[in-house]
C-alpha cells in the first residue's frame, strides 16, 4: 500500500482544485504515462511496478482483449490477432504502409485509413490505439484514485495533420480530455529542462520505433520556440531490426513464408539488436518451420547493414538545418530520444555530425512522458508558477488543388501556429455554380505526390462569368496543429466548412457501439460514464468561470455580474439535484455561452495590460 | 486594443519601416505569452476560441513585421500605394535589363562558385533596395516610390529563390 502523504502547511493546494493531469507518449513500440507528483514528473508504474506497457493489443475470442506484455509474448504465437506498431497505420491507407509483406497482418484496404482483420472482427489502427491509452488512463486513475482531468498525448513532429487528426480521435475514443497535442522532440527539450539552461539552440534527434524525428528548437525568456523540424514518419527502430533479419536470412539462405516466421525473426532481430548495444558479437538464434536456426553477427556487420538508414537521418537533419538557416555549429546541444538512440552507431554518428556529445543523461524512453507531464500540469493550471510556453510550428505544408493538378500551398511549412491564412480563387467556367476543393499538404508540386486530407464542395454560387466569383478559401490550424478550411464566396455570401478527419470506416453509429462495449478493463456502463464526464465537464466550467470572476470581475457591470452569478447558480443546482447528463451539459453550455463576452473582454484586458507594462519599462 | 489593430499597434511599435528585429521577437513572445491558448487550456472553450483569435492574430501581425520586404508592401498599404503586384508590372528598363543579364548568368551557372558570385551580387542589390525603401518610407514621405521599390524587391526575392534551388540542385 502506498503511503499516505502530508504536505507542509501552506505549500499544498487543495486537494479539490489540484487536477489530475497526465502526459502520455504513445509509441510505436511501447507507451509510458506520467505525471508531475509532488513537483517531479515521474512515469506512473502499474500494478507490477512496470512503467512501460508494450503497444500491443491482442485481440481473444469472445470480446476479450490483452494489452502490454501479455500481448506481446503472444507475438510470435498468434502474430495475426496480435497487433504492434498500430502507429505506423494512424491515418494511412493501404498502400502507404512500407514493408507491409513483411508484417504477419492481414491488412484490409479501406479508404481513408487501412483496418485490419481480427479473431474479434475488423479493427482500425484508431481502435488500437485507444485501447492502450485507455489502459494507460486505467493505470493514472488507479495511481490517483481520481477522474483524469485530461492528457497532453505527444505526437512525431512530423506526423501530417491525418496521423495528429487520428491520434485525437484514438484519446477520445479512450475518454480521455486532450488538452493539447505536443510534437515528442519539444515534449524531450521540456523534460531536459532547457528553459532554465542558458539562451541558445538545441536540436533534439527522436529515433523511436517507427519514425525518426528532429527538431531545431531556440529557447530563449522561458519560450521553447520551434524553428524548423523534419525527419521521416516510416523509419525507426523497426527498420534496424530488419535490416538484421534480412541480413541473417541471407547468411542462412532462408526466407520467411508463414506468418509465425516472419514473428519469430522480428522477435528475434531485435533482440540481437539489443544485445549489439552492449556487446561486440552475438548469436541470432530463431525457431523458423519448426527448425532451430543460428547465425553469429558482429557489431560491425550490424553496423554496416544498417549505415544507410543512419545516414537517410542525418540528411534529415542537414535539411532541418537548412530550413532553419542555421550551421551545424550554431547549435549548443542535442537531446536524443527514443530507445534506438542506444545504438552505439547513432551516438557516435550525431556526435561526429554536431561536434559535441550528445545529451543522453535521462531514460530516452521516458523523456517524451515527462517532458509531456510537465506541460499537461501546467496547462490543467496546477503549476501557478509555471511559466513555460511552446510555440510550435506546421511541420508541413497545407494547400489546395488547383486547374492541372497543380497544388497552390496556402501555408508554409514552419509557420507557427496556431494560423490562420487566407487566398482567394475563382470560377473556370461561365455559369459555373459549385466549387470542388481539395485540400492536400506536402512539398511538392503536383497534387498526385502530396497526402490528401479532405474534398468538400462550395455549392450555391450565383451563375456569373468565368472569372466573376470571388471565392475565400481560408486555412486554420490550432494549437494541436489541426487543421480546418472553409470557404465563402465574397459577393454573395455563400459559406462552407469542413473539419479535416481521416476517414477510418467507422460510422458514428459504430463509434457509439465501441464505446459502449467499452475497454477491456472498463466495466462502468455507457451512462454513469457520460454522467461523470459531464459532471467533469460542469466543475471545470464552474472553476473556470470563479477563478476568471475573482481575476477581472470589476470588468462586468453589476448587472452583468448578476447574469453571471446566476447562470453559475444554476449550473450548480442543477449538478446538486439531478442525475442527468444532458440537463448538466446543457447547464453548463448555457454558462459558457454567458460568459464569452466577458473572456473575450478578459483577453482584451490581459493584452492591454501586458502592452501597457512593457511600455512602461522601455521608457 | 483590438484584434482589427494594425499590426504597429498591436505591437507597440511605431508605424515606421526601420525596426529592430530582436525587439520584435521580443514583443511577439510577451504578447504570446498572454494570449495563447495553451494559458487558457484549464478554462471554458469560449476562452479558448478568443485566445486562438488572438494568437493567430499576434501570429499573422508578427510574420509581417519580421520580414523587411512584408513590412514595407504592409506600409505602402496603409499609406495607400497598395502593391498590386499582379497587375502592375511595370518597371524601368534598367531594372528589366539587369533581371534578364542575372537570368543568363544563372543558366550559364555551372559551378557553386558561380553561383555564390551570383548571389553576392543579388545580396547587395538587396541591401540597395531597401535603403531606398527607407529612405522613401520613413524620411521623402513618397509611398508610392516606396511601392515600386518594392516591386522591385519582390523580382529579387523571386530571382533568389531560383538561385537557391539551383544551389539545392548542385548537392547544397
Amino acid at each position: 500500500m502506498a503511503l499516505l502523504q502530508i504536505s507542509e502547511p501552506g505549500q499544498s493546494p487543495d486537494p479539490h482544485q489540484r487536477r489530475v493531469a497526465v502526459g502520455i507518449d504513445l509509441g510505436t513500440t511501447h507507451s509510458l504515462v506520467a505525471a508531475v507528483r509532488n513537483g517531479v514528473a515521474e512515469c506512473l508504474p502499474d500494478a507490477q511496478g512496470r512503467v512501460i506497457l508494450p503497444s500491443v493489443v491482442r485481440y481473444l475470442d469472445n470480446n476479450g482483449r490483452q494489452i502490454g506484455h501479455e500481448a506481446a509474448q503472444a507475438q510470435a504465437s498468434d502474430p495475426e490477432n496480435t497487433i504492434a506498431s498500430a502507429k505506423r497505420f494512424m491515418g494511412r491507407g493501404l498502400a502507404d504502409i512500407a514493408n507491409r509483406d513483411k508484417l504477419p497482418y492481414r491488412f484490409v484496404d479501406r479508404p481513408g485509413m487501412v483496418a485490419l482483420q481480427t479473431r474479434a472482427g475488423e479493427k482500425s489502427p484508431v481502435e488500437v490505439s485507444a485501447e492502450i491509452l485507455a489502459t494507460l488512463r486505467f493505470r493514472a486513475e488507479d495511481t490517483f484514485n481520481d477522474d483524469l482531468y485530461g492528457a497532453v498525448v505527444t505526437v512525431p513532429a512530423y506526423f501530417d495533420d491525418a496521423q495528429r487528426q487520428a491520434t485525437k480521435d484514438a484519446a477520445q475514443l479512450a475518454g480521455i480530455n486532450v488538452l493539447r497535442l505536443i510534437n515528442e522532440p519539444t515534449a524531450a527539450a521540456i523534460a531536459y529542462g532547457l528553459d532554465n539552461a542558458s539562451e541558445g539552440v538545441y536540436a533534439v534527434y527522436d529515433l523511436g520505433g517507427g519514425t525518426f524525428d528532429i527538431s531545431i528548437l531556440r529557447m530563449s525568456l522561458g519560450v521553447f520556440e520551434v524553428i524548423a523540424t523534419g525527419g521521416d514518419s516510416a523509419l525507426g527502430g523497426d527498420d534496424y531490426d530488419r535490416a538484421l533479419a534480412d541480413w541473417a536470412l541471407t547468411r542462412l539462405g532462408l526466407s520467411a513464408a508463414s506468418a509465425q516466421d516472419k514473428a519469430a525473426i522480428k522477435v528475434a532481430a531485435r533482440a540481437a539488436k539489443e544485445a549489439l548495444s552492449a556487446t561486440d558479437s552475438v548469436a541470432f538464434e530463431a525457431v523458423l518451420s519448426g527448425a532451430s536456426v543460428s547465425v553469429n553477427i558482429t557489431r560491425s556487420d550490424f553496423e554496416a547493414a544498417t549505415a544507410p538508414l543512419t545516414e537517410r537521418t542525418l540528411a534529415a537533419v542537414r535539411k532541418a538545418l537548412r530550413d532553419a538557416r542555421l550551421a551545424r555549429e550554431d547549435v549548443q546541444g542535442v537531446v536524443m530520444v527514443g530507445g534506438s538512440t542506444r545504438m552505439p552507431q547513432i551516438q557516435r554518428a550525431v556526435g561526429e555530425f554536431f561536434g559535441t556529445e550528445p545529451l543522453i543523461n535521462l531514460n530516452p524512453d521516458e523523456v517524451v512522458a515527462l517532458g509531456a507531464a510537465i506541460q499537461a500540469n501546467q496547462l490543467a493550471g496546477n503549476d501557478s508558477a509555471g511559466d513555460l510556453l511552446l510555440l510550435d510550428v506546421i511541420p508541413l505544408s497545407l494547400g489546395i488543388e488547383t486547374m492541372g493538378g497543380l497544388v497552390e500551398r496556402i501555408v508554409h511549412r514552419n509557420e507557427t501556429i496556431p494560423t490562420a491564412k487566407a487566398q482567394d480563387f475563382t470560377t473556370y467556367k461561365d455559369g459555373q455554380t459549385a466549387l470542388a476543393l481539395h485540400v492536400l499538404q506536402g512539398e511538392r508540386d503536383l497534387v498526385a505526390d502530396c497526402r490528401s486530407l479532405a474534398r468538400f464542395e462550395l455549392r450555391g454560387i450565383p451563375p456569373m462569368a468565368a472569372g466573376a466569383a470571388r471565392i475565400r478559401v481560408t486555412f486554420t490550424v490550432d494549437a494541436d496543429g489541426l487543421l480546418s478550411v472553409s470557404a465563402r464566396e465574397q459577393t454573395s455570401g455563400v459559406e462552407a466548412r469542413i473539419d479535416v478527419k481521416p476517414s477510418y470506416g467507422l460510422t458514428d453509429e459504430q463509434i457509439a457501439a465501441m464505446l459502449k462495449d467499452s475497454f477491456a478493463t472498463a466495466e462502468d456502463d455507457m451512462k454513469a460514464r457520460a454522467l461523470a464526464e459531464a459532471r467533469v465537464d460542469a466543475d471545470r466550467m464552474l472553476l473556470a468561470t470563479q477563478s476568471a470572476l475573482e481575476a477581472d470581475g470589476a470588468l462586468l457591470t453589476a448587472d452583468e455580474r448578476q447574469a453571471v452569478d446566476a447562470l453559475m447558480a444554476r449550473l450548480r443546482e442543477t449538478l446538486a439535484g439531478s442525475h442527468d447528463a444532458a440537463a448538466i451539459e446543457a447547464a453548463t453550455e448555457a454558462l459558457a455561452r454567458g460568459t464569452e463576452a466577458f473572456a473575450a473582454e478578459r483577453m482584451n484586458h490581459s493584452i492591454q495590460k501586458a502592452l501597457a507594462g512593457r511600455k512602461v519599462e522601455t521608457i | 486594443m483590438n484584434l482589427q489593430d494594425n499590426d504597429f499597434t498591436l505591437f507597440g511599435l511605431p508605424e515606421q519601416f526601420a525596426q529592430e528585429r530582436a525587439a520584435i521577437d521580443t514583443r511577439w513572445k510577451e504578447l504570446q505569452r498572454q494570449a495563447h491558448p495553451d494559458r487558457f487550456a484549464a478554462q471554458g472553450a469560449a476562452a479558448q476560441r478568443i485566445a486562438m483569435q488572438w494568437s493567430v492574430r499576434i501570429n499573422e501581425a508578427y510574420q509581417r513585421l519580421k520580414e523587411p520586404l512584408k513590412r514595407a508592401a504592409y506600409l505602402c498599404e496603409l499609406r495607400g500605394a497598395p502593391i498590386n503586384a499582379e497587375s502592375n508590372t511595370a518597371m524601368p528598363a534598367a531594372f528589366l535589363m539587369e533581371q534578364m543579364a542575372w537570368r543568363e548568368a544563372l543558366d550559364d551557372a555551372a559551378s557553386a562558385a558561380d553561383l555564390d558570385a551570383l548571389d553576392v551580387q543579388l545580396g547587395r542589390a538587396r541591401q540597395q533596395t531597401l535603403r531606398g525603401i527607407a529612405q522613401s518610407l520613413d524620411e521623402s514621405g513618397n509611398a508610392a516610390e516606396a511601392a515600386r521599390q518594392v516591386r522591385a524587391l519582390m523580382f529579387i526575392e523571386r530571382f533568389a529563390q531560383d538561385v537557391q534551388s539551383r544551389f539545392e540542385q548542385l548537392g547544397q
